[in-house]
């Protein structure tokens, strides 16, 4: 009987990687982009900037199609485009907002939606509907040796060039106004984030697609946020959050047969969902009985 | 005594509409001074010229005693986002940035000077307490903190007791005449007038134009007062190109 549960388990669980060389790369190269997107959503989330996150995602997709026109599905030609197009929305929106009326999401917005659509046409100038989903929904069972160590690189060096940030990039996120008056830091601080998010959900859409990349940042980071309140354990809970959903998604995928990178971020999705509920700072049932007060 | 700070003809505008008009003066070290005036009287653009975080459209700030990042600058609404994750300490700390830059670890003697700088506003026993769950008044006194670990030759409050209860106005008020027997320069904006009566011997008022400046007696007399509220609100859609020597 012990046997067969743990036959069972075996078959459930690990089999799948043992036997797969495509479902092993597919775990390395989701859990990758976990661990370098939970610290990234976390500031994102801190910031109020979740949003803005996915209009970058968005923001990347004309630079990949020009990429995609010039060399086909090339793992460099479509980093390279999308990284210049998600970088130059940025700095576009930012100077906008600067120089006219309009505020940092309103300009953000505007240029998103005309990449985007830009994007869609570049692509259908000669892709097939086929080229036009691995670009919106990427294939993380597809990763090739290039694209994984990519991944893992981009990953290493988010995690590095975080970690020399850190303290300027949550200084300029809960008091800009006290940071900008003793030192210059505050902008490249933000630069240094902004581009790290972009490099992220380039690395991102390789495997999870231009649309979805963004939830391996996000749905972790918001879950943490209501397991605790403190910055480095949101972190560690977001970045357990994105390694278990990716094995998980994975998992589901191979066991019911449908697309990995929706899984993936279906599966932060319950966590996200079930975090609400749950969650010990924050969550639903947490706050619901008005226990007794204390005395002071 | 030397000057801290002194300002030529200075001219700060929003959109070329001026809020500070033609200021000129000396602030000497070791001052204590209070700017008051009205609401829109180019109190707080005042500090933020000073600081450098509004460039003069005439006119310059000379600053002699420290250059301008090295200015302790208090703003009227902090924009600190208390919902950040940080506790007390943490934000104290941040005082310490000027030495420690974006890398450097707090020695044993910066930490040390982090809880005195607590202890001396008296929130000794908050250090781990998260800063959103502060009152305004305990916040305000973080924030002072955080200044005494500055150790700025030259200090700006812009209205630092507003909502802020009588007790903790005047241990902060402790502070300050502490940094005046310490010889820095503290420049503060304040809307109470007996307080400025009462604690500042020196008093700069503004209504866009300089009404008087000097000993606080001199400057808060009633005509003085009177002319500052007339000055006051006058902007001008159709408003000429001032035609004063530069």
């Amino acid at each position: 009987m012990r046997a067969r549960s743990v036959s069972m388990f075996y078959d459930l669980l690990i089999a799948p990687f043992i036997e797969f060389e495509f479902m092993r790369r597919a775990l390395v190269g989701a859990s990758a982009l976990a661990l370098a997107g939970s610290p990234l959503g976390v500031f994102l989330l801190l910031r109020r900037m979740s949003l803005t996150g996915d209009a970058m995602a968005h923001a990347i997709l004309p630079g990949a199609a020009v990429g995609y026109l010039i060399a086909g599905l090339s793992l460099p030609a479509m980093t390279i485009g999308g990284l210049a197009a998600g970088l130059s929305v940025a700095l576009l929106s930012g100077l906008v907002a600067r120089f006219t009326a309009l505020r940092e999401d309103a300009s953000l917005a505007g240029f998103y939606l005309m990449s985007l659509a830009l994007g869609v046409t570049i692509l259908s100038l000669r892709g097939s509907s086929v080229d036009l989903l691995h670009v919106l929904f990427g294939n993380v069972l597809a990763l090739d040796e290039d694209t994984l160590l990519f991944l893992a690189g981009v990953s290493n060096f988010t995690l590095l060039a975080l970690a020399a940030g850190y303290r300027a990039l949550a200084m300029e996120t809960l008091d800009p106004g006290f940071l900008s008056s003793v030192s210059k830091a505050g902008g490249p601080a933000q630069v240094l984030f902004l581009s790290l998010v972009v490099l992220n959900l380039v690395a991102g859409f390789h495997a999870l697609g231009t649309l979805l990349a963004v939830g391996i940042m996000i749905l972790p980071a918001a879950s943490a946020r209501l397991w605790s309140p403190d910055i480095t354990r949101m972190t560690l809970i977001a970045a357990l959050i994105g390694l278990v959903s990716s094995a998980a998604g994975l998992l589901l995928s191979y066991h019911f047969n449908l697309p990995p990178g929706p899984l993936i971020v279906l599966t932060a999705g319950v966590w996200h969902v079930a975090s609400m509920i749950f969650g010990l700072s924050g969550g639903y049932l947490r706050r619901l009985p008005p226990r007794r007060h204390l005395e002071a | 005594m030397s000057a801290a700070l002194r300002i030529h003809d200075l001219t700060l505008a929003y959109d070329r509409h001026p809020v500070v008009h033609h200021l000129s003066g000396e602030i000497e070290q070791g001052a204590l001074l209070a700017v008051c005036g009205p609401n829109g009287g180019g109190k707080s653009t005042l500090l933020k010229g000073i600081v450098g975080a509004l460039q003069p459209i005439g006119g310059k700030v000379e600053r002699l005693a420290c250059d301008a990042r090295a200015i302790a600058y208090l703003p009227q609404a902090a924009d600190v986002d208390r919902s950040f994750p940080i506790d007390v300490f943490d934000m104290v700390a941040m005082g310490h940035w000027r030495s420690i830059g974006w890398f450097g670890g707090l020695s044993k003697t910066q930490s040390a000077r982090v809880f005195d700088a607590i202890a001396a506003v008296g929130l000794t026993g908050f250090e781990d307490r998260p800063i959103g769950t502060l009152s305004g008044g305990q916040m305000q006194r973080v924030l002072f903190a955080r200044l005494l670990l500055q150790d700025a030759p030259i200090i700006l409050l812009d209205e630092p007791f507003n909502a802020i209860d009588q007790r903790t106005v005047s241990e902060l008020l402790e502070l300050v005449a502490r940094w005046r027997s310490e010889k820095r320069t503290v420049i503060v904006v304040l809307h109470d007038l007996d307080l400025v009566r009462r604690v500042f011997p020196q008093t700069l008022l503004l209504a866009r134009e300089k009404i008087a400046w000097g000993p606080t007696a001199d400057v808060l007399r009633p005509e003085n007062l009177l002319s500052a509220r007339r000055m006051v609100e006058a902007f001008d859609r159709e408003a000429h190109e001032c035609e004063r020597a530069a």
